[in-house]
């Protein structure tokens, strides 16, 4: 997994509350057995008409937002599906940060898996953050010291220090669980005393 | 110190604990399926790694399988790359499948409970939202990523952070006609699709144990639609009596034990909640969605709202876009909505039950010429009971298809899907833009409402074709 530590972006500004999986990545982009390749189909039906052309006034589909790396949007992101297709997409995209007052739970753990911060601020922050993206003006997140540089500003964000520290090290999550492997056997061991019907034998 | 079944369920199941609270959990059941297991067995395969545990893992193939005629093979080509890689991949790992033509194939969370693999008191995962279905049977299932869908596969364990304690109380009788779809679209518009959030989900109160088993999988699967990731309630006789002889349940000696076990399965009577809701189950009337989100529901008698009407600035967008996409005007009665597809089936209401319940209103009467609908249970074997009891005839003979298990119009990534504008009463869990193919307009209801839906050719009160 790519490490996560200092960004610098125009931030990309998406008004709408509750944005769901369908929306980020709908499902025809589901039929593929590799996770590369979904940038071009992120927000799909949002992006593009029926004759697949570019819709003009679709934030991402303009300069210089088509080149974000950061993406601010209304609460509730990522809600609806488990697919973790929707962070593929955006880092596939060159998103890797998403900014928004609260988030599905399964996208939010998803975003960690695979290098994307997903940042959570007050509506009001975002509020003023949102200007950044009108204004075309670059803003700078550091996970380190967590905190969002904008103009002569900076605010501090919360993220739980585990989750932190596999960012920034681009820790992979089984290769550390599998360093518990001793703990594995003897909780294994005990269950099939305590529950030998789980394993059915 | 008293604890919730949650917190029960929890504890059994830790493996390892840091200081900051992450946890490694242990995995008792894993279900599998094709659209978000290949990059995990990919990644396995990089990194020169096994399935830990092949047999308490089950794979199936549902949600972009064709459901008409399948002899012929699927023309799709990436759906028939998929399918075969989720083939390749069990065969390689030692990972039983219930492939295509296997009569046990079906939607992975009809097909878990169907087979006795859900039981009380486990830890369930699969790569797809809906696995808080098998909390009805008191277990603590849930939906995962593509990379937890990996992590499990090598480990048979799951890195989490415990979620907080909300418990749903509903008390009393439903009147005729309404049924646990209502319910849970009641709770979910009382709590907004984010008012789950962080939390699991207990369902308690006299209503739910009144419950059948397949009624309470309804309640539970929408439990993601609130933002929860799982829903629970507390396991029961008629659980016990629903997984008993069933192929993958606790044989002999074993059955006494896991009952024994099954039956502490409890939340202690003055455990805390962190929070906490009580609905009457009188005051539920049959609800369908307006809108873009499960939250936007409403009782059949009522109207489309009207963002006018709503203060806040967020919300009164969001309504708007919604009746832009739904093709809707404001303070329009819900019973003059006209629609041209009904669709009844997937993990919500694709069970035997839902099957008996949409029949017995279509039963000797016939769908509006206008209205395309069909019905695709939830698993062969549903299909196959089904048949038995006739309950094909009197689709067909109202004027249904019907169709092949599998997911189908629930979200569209087969052949089954609307058109543009197309309106759809549907018996699935989502309503969002696009969900049943592109520009096509969902209308959230009950088996029973999507069948008088059906004859009536508009939304319509299910109450009034009672037979
Ligand atoms: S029926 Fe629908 S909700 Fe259920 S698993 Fe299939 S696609 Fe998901």
């Amino acid at each position: 997994m790519q490490k996560f530590n200092k960004l610098q972006s125009i931030p990309a500004y998406l008004p709408i509350v509750n944005i769901d999986t369908d929306m980020i990545i709908p499902k025809q982009f589901l039929k593929t057995i590799k996770r590369t390749g979904l940038g071009k189909n992120l927000f799909f039906e949002m992006r593009y008409d029926d004759n697949g052309k570019e819709i003009q006034d679709f934030v991402l589909n303009n300069k210089p937002f088509n080149n974000s790396k950061i993406l601010i949007a209304g609460n509730n992101f990522g809600c609806g599906s488990s697919r973790e297709h929707a962070p593929w997409a955006l880092l596939d995209f060159g998103i890797t940060c998403v900014i928004s007052s609260s988030y599905a739970d399964i996208f939010y753990s998803n975003c960690f898996k695979n290098g994307i911060l997903p940042i959570i601020l007050e509506e009001e922050k975002i509020k003023e953050l949102s200007e950044y993206s009108n204004r075309k003006e670059e803003i700078s997140i550091d996970l380190n010291e967590q905190k969002i540089v904008y103009g002569n500003n900076e605010i501090k964000f919360n993220i739980d220090p585990f989750k932190k520290k596999c960012l920034l090290e681009g820790l992979d999550d089984i290769a550390l669980s599998l360093e518990k492997s001793q703990q594995m056997d003897a909780f294994e061991k005990s269950l099939k005393e305590k529950k030998p019907w789980i394993f059915n034998d | 110190m008293s604890t919730t079944l949650y917190d029960k369920i929890w504890n059994d199941h830790l493996v390892h604990q840091q200081e900051d609270g992450t946890s490694l959990l242990f995995v008792d059941r894993h279900l599998i399926h094709e659209v978000t297991s290949p990059q995990a067995f990919e990644g396995l395969r990089n990194a020169n790694r096994k399935v830990r545990n092949p047999k308490l893992t089950l794979a199936v193939v549902d949600h972009n399988i064709p459901t008409t005629d399948r002899s012929k093979g699927i023309d799709d080509e990436d759906s028939r790359i998929q399918i075969e890689t989720l083939d390749k991949n069990c065969k390689e790992f030692g990972v039983q499948l219930f492939g295509v033509d296997d009569k046990r194939q079906g939607i992975v969370h009809i097909v878990g409970p169907e087979q006795g693999f859900t039981q009380p008191g486990t830890v369930i995962v699969c790569g797809d939202s809906h696995t808080a279905t098998h909390g009805a049977f008191g277990s603590l299932a849930f939906g995962i990523g593509t990379s937890e869908v990996e992590h499990v596969l090598a480990t048979q364990t799951l890195v989490q952070k415990k979620a907080k304690n909300f418990r749903v109380n509903v008390n009393g009788k439903l009147a005729i006609g309404v049924t646990s779809k209502d319910v849970v679209l009641q709770i979910i518009g009382k709590i907004g699709t984010a008012g789950g959030t962080g939390y699991v989900i207990e369902y308690a109160g006299s209503l739910i144990s009144d419950l059948s088993v397949e009624n309470r999988m309804t309640i539970c699967n929408m439990t993601i639609e609130g933002g929860a990731r799982a829903g629970l309630i507390q396991p029961d006789q008629k659980i016990f009596d629903y997984l008993k002889g069933r192929p993958m349940s606790p044989k002999n000696e074993n059955w006494d034990k896991a009952l024994e076990y099954w039956k502490t399965l409890k939340t202690d009577d003055d455990a805390k909640f962190d929070k906490e809701i009580n609905l009457t189950a009188e005051d539920i009337a049959p609800m369908v969605t307006w809108g873009t989100s499960p939250q936007d529901v409403a009782s059949i008698d009522g109207k489309v709202p009207n963002p006018k009407n709503e203060s806040d600035i967020d919300r009164r967008n969001s309504i708007d876009r919604s009746l832009q996409y739904m093709g809707l005007k404001a303070d329009v009665a819900l019973k003059d909505i006209k629609i041209d597809t009904v669709f009844i089936g997937s993990c919500t209401n694709g069970r035997i039950e839902d099957l008996r319940e949409a029949a017995q209103i279509l039963k000797d009467k016939k769908k509006a010429t206008h209205v395309h609908a069909m019905v695709v249970p939830g698993s062969g074997l549903v299909k196959e009971q089904a048949e038995q009891e006739g309950l094909d005839k009197i689709f067909i003979n109202s004027g249904f298809e019907w169709r092949e298990p599998g997911c189908s119009m629930c979200l569209a990534m087969n052949a089954d899907k609307l058109k543009p504008e197309e309106r759809c009463a549907s018996t699935s869990n989502r309503n969002f833009e696009g969900r049943q193919g592109r520009g096509g307009r969902t209308h959230l209801v009950s088996p029973g409402m999507a069948a008088a839906a059906a004859i009536a050719g508009n939304l319509d009160d299910v109450r009034k074709y009672q037979n």
